[in-house]
């Protein structure tokens, strides 16, 4: 079986899981609900301050339902020695990197668009005309999160304090997609005049494919028994 | 193993000997800066606790990549004990970056690219001593904070780049003054001075590591 086939094999597994369960779906989506109305509530209901930073509300809102999605990541594989049973299957695990990469991408991009659409609804911003511009931001911007994060909850999946260590470890690291998505989504939110989300949009692929490279390079090493 | 062997004796003693040159020079020496004043001398200190943050934890980077390919576990002690005075000199820099930064620019925090990439620095190295202080099996710990360690370091310059674009979207980046030839030595004596009380430092902690190791290794024997 070729790697990508065996990858493929994994995201299947765990979509149909998720398909049948939502256990995870439901609960992000509500969660980022959540989030959002925390922030709302937080800073007053003033629609034009929650209109200026509608960019920075909504990517901390994503970090964080990501972050709990990403701690579940190897979840279905905890209970009776799955992941063991993964690893010793012959070929590249690398696949299984992939594969977990995969899901996390497509959960986390299905919850985006739940959130992004209620996040225009809540902050009273209309969000058709720069549809497609915000589409890209939030696919290069997840890819970004669920590369060091798939990758972090690996290392972390058998610690004792990995609840603790996960974000302590995967924020810092994200600190470009950050401020990237962040940048990205004030500047086309606010028309980008001066054609500037480009760049930051340029950052994010940048970081994407450099994460891409190291951490398909070392995973093999960070699942070694 | 033991007693303090003469070499690390011999560098105690040249670093405590450098740093007091060094504070001497920069405190007595050196006529004060004419636009700045007497603030201008954190500078003989805040300048080389920078360098030595980078260069700790440049050499944990180093460390990492040869353990990650040798599996030596004396590469990791090396590693671990470089991160740790990394992060105590990473503190220093920034505080005495603070307490310049109150008189001059009339704050104590402001979101310069630099001061930004080097408090994400210090949360990157926190996290890894975290790892290492929650990770048991010594194997494990050494490799997976091997893989944090070379992670971390690669994601610096990808994170000092998007930081500085973020301020100079919005400001633009403040020049550098030209640096006097008297503050020059002040400051290259002074970086001398903080280099050797690294290796100092070091020599200890590495030492100290190895004992840990032992300990732990008699207790898992033991148990």
């Amino acid at each position: 079986m070729s790697l990508l086939y065996r990858a493929w094999a994994i995201v299947w597994k765990d979509l149909l899981i998720e398909a049948r369960t939502k256990q995870s779906f439901n609960a992000m989506v509500f969660f980022a609900a959540l989030v959002l109305f925390i922030f709302s509530f937080a800073l007053g209901p003033d629609t034009e301050l929650l209109q200026q930073v509608a960019g920075g509300l909504l990517w901390v809102g994503i970090a964080f339902t990501g972050l709990l999605s990403l701690s579940r990541t190897y979840q279905n594989e905890e209970t009776s020695g799955g992941l063991e049973g993964l690893r010793a299957y012959p070929g590249d695990p690398r696949a299984i990197y992939l594969g977990k990469l995969l899901g996390n991408i497509v959960l986390l991009l299905l919850v985006e668009a739940v959130l992004i659409p209620a996040a225009g609804i809540l902050f009273q911003a209309n969000l058709w005309p720069h549809a497609l511009g915000l589409a890209a931001v939030s696919v290069l911007g997840t890819i970004g999160f669920s590369l060091v994060g798939t990758f972090y909850s690996a290392l972390t999946v058998n610690l004792r304090a990995r609840e603790v260590m996960l974000p302590l470890l995967l924020f810092p690291a994200l600190v470009p997609v950050l401020l990237g998505a962040v940048n990205a989504t004030t500047l086309i939110l606010e028309g980008d005049l001066m054609g500037e989300a480009v760049v930051w949009l340029r950052v994010l692929g940048a970081f994407d494919i450099i994460f891409f490279v190291i951490c398909i390079w070392i995973f093999p090493i960070a699942l070694e028994e | 193993m033991g007693p303090i062997s003469a070499v690390e004796k011999f560098l105690g003693i040249l670093a405590l000997l450098s740093m007091l040159v060094g504070s001497y020079v920069g405190l007595v020496v050196v006529p004060a800066d004419a636009a700045q004043g007497n603030v201008q001398r954190l500078m003989y200190v805040h300048v080389p606790a920078a360098w030595l943050a980078f260069l700790a934890f440049f050499v944990v980077f180093v460390m990492s990549v040869l353990y990650l390919i040798q599996r030596d576990e004396r590469w990791d002690r090396v590693a671990a004990s470089s991160a740790e005075i990394g992060v105590v000199f990473t503190v220093v820099t920034l505080l005495l970056g603070m307490m310049w930064g109150k008189p001059t620019w009339g704050v104590f925090w402001t979101w310069d690219p630099r001061l930004t990439t080097t408090a994400i620095l210090l949360a990157i190295y926190v996290g890894y001593g975290a790892l290492r202080s929650f990770a048991e099996d010594g194997e494990k710990r050494a490799r997976w904070s091997a893989i944090v360690g070379v992670i971390g370091f690669a994601n610096v310059p990808i994170v000092y780049m998007s930081v500085t674009w973020w301020r100079t979207l919005h400001q633009p980046p403040s020049s550098p003054r030209s640096v006097a030839p008297d503050i020059l030595w002040t400051l290259m004596l002074n970086l001398a001075a903080f280099t050797i009380v690294y290796i100092y430092l070091m020599v200890r902690r590495i030492r100290f590591a190895r004992l840990e190791g032992e300990l732990e290794k008699r207790m898992a024997y033991n148990a």
